[in-house]
């Protein structure tokens, strides 16, 4: 017997002091295995008598327990040593560059054109599209730019063999959103134009996007709010604004808008961003609408001059250049 | 249209300032371009006279001056080549600031002594001209101060007109709106006719019908043309942008700038007969003020005499330049003056025809008023026997009624009015504007009747009078609110993949959006082989942008070039844009293109670099595909590749047997001929097949579960996957859920002109779990099927 819990005293000393998981596993064989001490020890209690049998098994038992404990106890500081090692050495270079991480990006141009088009898509504006290639009559007659009209020198138009052009603005849209329709009308129109000018300011292809209401009670007050809105959603902060007096010959009255822009010297200044109007009445006739029954308010505004002022683009014609250098800002 | 300021401020008295004036401008339609300030600083610049004048004695190009200050004589070193005893010149006295801040002290020049500086007038900031002296008239009272002499300090306001203000190409015309606008009024013009003091005068006859339906003319005689003209008449002109000429000229000038009827002066002594303006004549020749001689045809109009027979000579071109003969110089005695109404369709365009421009040509284009004419002879007669003398003949005022509209009374209605600008103007502000605007206007119950004057053509219909209150009234007093009104969804259909969406997919693909100029050069096109139904442009800004493009590639491609000539080897771009070609009408068709080149990952240290290849492409077109959701309505084939793809490393795209691309490598001549290597690979689709896209439809999920077998054949080499494809789906039928394809090989251990395909069968069945017999029986068949139809030989 106390042989036994010497021996087991002198294991205990001998599990705290194991350093591999196989030298705590041989101690378990040793101690508890089929042919270990404590195993024998407990085979040795049939031969005791009864009284002597009971007391001498609980004890064994203890024994039993205690070493199982320590036993187990060492094997988790031992596992968890082993699995610190092995952590450790299995350490990475996390800042190598992930595989495949690489992405395009849309263009600018694209960008800004889809973000204004999807503030007007909030409001109930449907989008709209027409043909570059046009016919004078969509493109200036039905806008009541009669032949001849002076308004018509200020679009230097591209034309072709048979008289057609390349749209000088998206407004012939307005006219082919209204045929064969009635209010209440909201489109909006983006797309390319076209104008025979070409310098640092001015590129002969560019983009533009029409808007256009039609129903029984719009107001220039209408437009204005509805500008006013339009200007604070796309830039994401409040500007002056003005409307000044121009025109058009599909609208009237007209307006061109400014905005009171923030040079980067610190300097202000007024800033032309679109052009609108309420409908001219010959332009609803013209597409078989009442103008006495319905009013409405068209508007046109130049893609890359909102995207040059929301992104701070200083040259039009990086926009066309395709560098990557360039488009990679946007990605 | 520059004006000055104090011409402006003379028609209609204002206490505004200018820079309120030029606010005020602006927002009532008449926008401000530039405000350049005249004369803003010359405090101690004086009216002098040049008594004598001595060559420098160390110095050539200098004089030294004796200069008459109206108090005393000042010694002057001058090194203006006109200074010259007898001129009257402004002088800046010691203590004066000129403009720019040059301060004026005694100095010595070379070692003479100099009080003061005799100036230019760009040196006192009034006039560019700075090849002199500023000359002033011989009779300016020496010592009055310059800026009292001259009507300084003032500015020259330059506006942009739109097109239907034509009467604002006038100081009379920008006044009735600032006055309206101000609240003020316009001064009394003084045109009272001037009694003829003789007979002398020009028959006119009209034989142009309504192309110029009036005609005023007047002879002076006895003029004195060689008088100076004034030096206020001169200041207005040049702040106008005008350069003084000749006094009978400019006073024509003047006319025009004041009233805005554009005028000519002709030399009566260099008629003959009578006046007769009549359409030109083809081939007839006219030798104009500028020096040029131009050829006309009919459609331009003259004004002609009977030198050679009646209207024989043509004498001006009109509505746009006098003619060089019957000009006036100062040594003419006796004027014709005229003033005529050429209509705006008679005259648009014509200058532009002979590639000229003019002050007269450009206002008649837009419309002049046709009550101007006989007002404005009127009123230069006045200045001219005011200023040069002379007898002046009776008004020669010939009209065509029956070609002369008056202006019609237009009904505003007060409803609209308010309807329209969503706000109601009160009714006494309403009858203001129109009355400041010089309109007459008759209040009625549910409105008002307007009556526009003649030089308002612009006003014809109820929103013409809408847009007068609210320019006048003010945008900015226009409430601002929010549209109310049927609201309806504006969705895009979802059996449609939206345009962004695709390019968003392409942009996480790796690629970056291009936007190419829509116009390329044939001779590019001509490299491509695309020639066929090209929609040429009859007006290109040059031949590089002559051709509507026929297909986004070669542009796309220019751009690859581009950014692979500045270091960048990897470039992947895609456009989505519209291509066009010849039809009636032409046919734009939208399309997507993809160009690409360099190694086919990014350069990156995990795995061996490789360069694209067809199959990187194709795996694009996969996954476009694959968004659309029905990948089996599409195809590649081999054939009818156009001329610019590799006959062996390009596809036509089919969807249900429609042709909507291509895509593959570009042919290596191509290739070559544009200077780029075998990398590069295009594709380019129809873009609106692409978006059709497959509403979902779900089916149950298979319950049982599904067992793959692989196999691995070898074929011949020109067995396409296709074909094993179709093959095998053929011989399992339903229970192939997929076929996948896992290896590819050719080489040491397979026969010459044969490859190794390892495939992989996914097989399923809806109703049971499939055993391994029935896993082996359709391998069987697959195998057997490949045997007959793909001569393939069993490996495993």
């Amino acid at each position: 017997m106390d042989d036994l819990d010497t021996r087991a005293a002198q294991a205990q000393a001998e599990i705290a002091a194991a350093d591999t998981l196989d030298a705590l596993e041989a101690l378990r064989v040793g101690l508890l295995g089929k042919s270990g001490i404590v195993t024998a020890a407990l085979k040795t209690l049939g031969a005791l008598p009864p009284e002597e049998k009971k007391a001498r098994g609980a004890e064994v038992n203890r024994i039993k327990e205690r070493l199982a404990d320590a036993l187990g106890a060492r094997k988790q500081v031992l596992e968890q040593a082993e699995l610190d090692r092995r952590l450790a050495s299995e350490k990475l270079d996390i800042t190598l560059p992930g595989r495949d991480g690489e992405r395009g990006g849309i263009h600018p141009i694209t960008r800004a054109l889809e973000r204004i088009s999807a503030i007007f898509g909030r409001l109930g504006y449907q989008r709209a599209d027409g043909p570059e290639i046009e016919d004078d009559w969509h493109n200036f007659e039905a806008l009541n730019f009669p032949p001849h009209h002076p308004a018509r020198a200020m679009h230097d138009t591209f034309y072709f063999g048979d008289g057609r052009l390349l749209r000088t603005h998206t407004s012939p849209v307005q006219i082919r959103s209204m045929q064969g329709r009635q209010p209440p009308i909201r489109v909006i129109a983006p797309g390319k134009v076209y104008r025979s000018d070409s310098d640092q300011t001015h590129s002969p292809m560019f983009h533009q996007i029409e808007g256009l209401l039609v129903d029984e009670t719009s107001s220039f007050a209408d437009l204005k709010g509805t500008l006013a809105e339009f200007i604070r959603a796309f830039f994401e902060r409040d500007f002056e604004m003005r409307f000044r007096p121009s025109y058009f010959p599909f609208t009237e009255p007209s307006a061109e808008v400014d905005i009171r822009w923030d040079a980067d010297d610190g300097s202000t200044r007024w800033l032309e961003v679109l052009g609108c109007g309420m409908v001219h009445p010959n332009v609803l006739k013209n597409c078989g609408i009442d103008p006495e029954r319905y009013t409405g308010f068209a508007f046109g505004l130049g893609v890359e001059r909102f995207a040059m002022l929301r992104y701070g683009v200083s040259d039009l014609r990086a926009f066309f250049e395709n560098d990557l250098r360039f488009l990679k800002q946007f990605a | 249209m520059k004006f000055s300021e104090n011409w402006l401020r003379h028609h209609v008295p204002t206490n505004a300032s200018r820079d309120e004036l030029a606010a005020t401008l602006t927002a009532i339609g008449l926008e401000v371009e530039d405000v350049a300030a005249l004369g803003e600083s010359l405090d101690g610049v004086i009216v002098a006279r040049i008594v004598s004048a001595q060559k420098h004695p160390e110095a050539d190009r200098l004089q030294v001056c004796e200069v008459d200050t109206g108090n005393g004589v000042v010694q002057i070193v001058c090194g203006a080549p006109n200074a010259r005893a007898g001129l009257v010149a402004p002088l800046a006295m010691v203590g004066a600031q000129l403009p720019g801040g040059i301060a004026i002290k005694a100095a010595k020049l070379r070692g003479v002594e100099s009080f003061g500086m005799l100036c230019s007038a760009k040196e006192l900031g009034i006039d560019p001209d700075a090849s002199g002296l500023l000359e002033l008239p011989a009779d300016a009272p020496v010592g009055t101060p310059l800026a009292a002499y001259l009507g300084l300090p003032d500015a020259t306001i330059e506006i942009k007109l739109t097109p239907n203000r034509a009467d604002c190409f006038s100081v009379r015309g920008i006044a009735f709106d600032v006055a309206a606008a101000l609240n003020g009024g316009v001064i009394e013009l003084d045109a009272r006719p001037v009694p003829a003091q003789s007979d002398a005068a020009m028959k006119v006859a009209l034989e142009a019908g309504e192309r110029v339906p009036r005609f005023a003319g007047r002879v002076i005689d006895n003029v004195d043309a060689s008088v100076p003209t004034p030096v206020w008449m001169a200041e207005r002109l040049r702040r106008s942008g005008l350069r003084p000429i000749s006094f009978l000229v400019d006073v024509t000038q003047y006319v025009m700038l004041e009233l805005g009827q554009p005028m000519h002066a002709f030399d009566k002594a260099k008629l003959e007969g009578e006046i007769v303006v009549r359409p030109a004549r083809a081939g007839e020749p006219l030798a104009l003020l500028d020096g040029r001689t131009v050829e006309l045809d009919d459609d331009f109009l003259v004004v002609s005499d009977s030198r050679g027979g009646r209207a024989a000579r043509a004498v001006a071109l009109g509505g746009i330049m006098g003619g060089q003969d019957t000009r006036v110089t100062e040594a003419t005695r006796s004027v014709f003056l005229e003033a005529a109404h050429w209509i705006p369709s008679a005259i648009i365009g014509r200058s532009r025809k002979l590639g000229m421009h003019t002050d007269a040509g450009h206002r008649f284009e837009r419309g002049v008023d046709p009550q101007l004419p006989g007002v404005a002879v009127e009123y230069a007669t006045r200045l001219i026997l005011d200023i040069a003398g002379g007898v002046a003949g009776p008004l020669v005022d010939v009209t065509l009624p029956q070609h002369l509209r008056a202006p019609e009374p237009i009904l505003l209605r007060r409803a609209r009015l308010g309807r329209v600008l969503g706000l109601a103007v009160a009714d006494d502000e309403v009858a203001r504007i129109f009355t400041a605007l010089g309109m007459q206007v008759e209040p009625q119950a549910d409105g008002w009747r307007v009556t526009a004057p003649s030089r308002r053509f612009d006003i014809e219909r109820e929103e013409d009078l809408i847009e007068e209150v609210a320019r006048i009234h003010g945008y900015e007093n226009i409430p601002t609110h929010t549209p109310a009104g049927a609201l309806t969804l504006a969705v895009e259909p979802e059996a449609r993949l939206g345009e962004l969406a695709l390019r968003e997919q392409l942009a996480a693909r790796d690629y970056y959006e291009a936007v190419n100029l829509s116009f390329i050069g044939s001779d590019v096109l001509q490299r491509w082989g695309m020639t066929e139904r090209l929609v040429p442009l009859a007006n290109p800004l040059s031949a590089d942008l002559a051709v509507m493009r026929p297909s986004l590639l070669p542009g796309l491609v220019e751009a690859l070039r581009h950014n692979r000539a500045r270091q960048q080897e990897r470039v992947r771009l895609f456009e989505v844009a519209r291509v066009f070609a010849a039809g009636d009408p032409p046919v734009e068709t939208p399309s997507l293109a993809i160009a690409a080149c360099g190694s086919a990952r990014a350069e990156q240290w995990g795995e061996a670099s490789r360069p694209l290849d067809f199959h990187d492409l194709k795996g694009e077109l996969d996954a476009i595909v694959a968004w659309g959701g029905e990948p089996q309505r599409w195809s590649v084939h081999a054939d009818g590749l156009p001329g610019w793809l590799h006959p062996g490393r390009g596809a036509r795209v089919a969807r249900d047997g429609q042709t909507v691309g291509y895509l593959g490598a570009l042919h290596p001549q191509l290739a070559k001929a544009l200077d780029l290597g075998p990398d590069v690979h295009v594709l380019e689709l129809a873009l609106e097949p692409l978006l059709a896209r497959r509403l979902p439809k779900a089916a149950a999920v298979p319950r049982f579960p599904s067992v793959r077998r692989d196999i691995a054949v070898d074929l011949p080499e020109e067995v396409s996957w296709a074909q094993v494809e179709q093959s095998v789906r053929a011989a399992v039928g339903g229970a192939l859920a997929e076929l996948r394809l896992f290896d590819r090989y050719a080489g040491k251990g397979v026969e010459t002109g044969r490859k190794s395909l390892a495939m992989g069968l996914i097989l399923q069945d809806a109703s049971r779990t499939l055993t391994d017999d029935d896993a082996d029986r359709f391998v069987r068949e697959a195998f057997a099927a490949l045997e007959t139809s793909c001569k393939a030989r069993w490996r495993g």
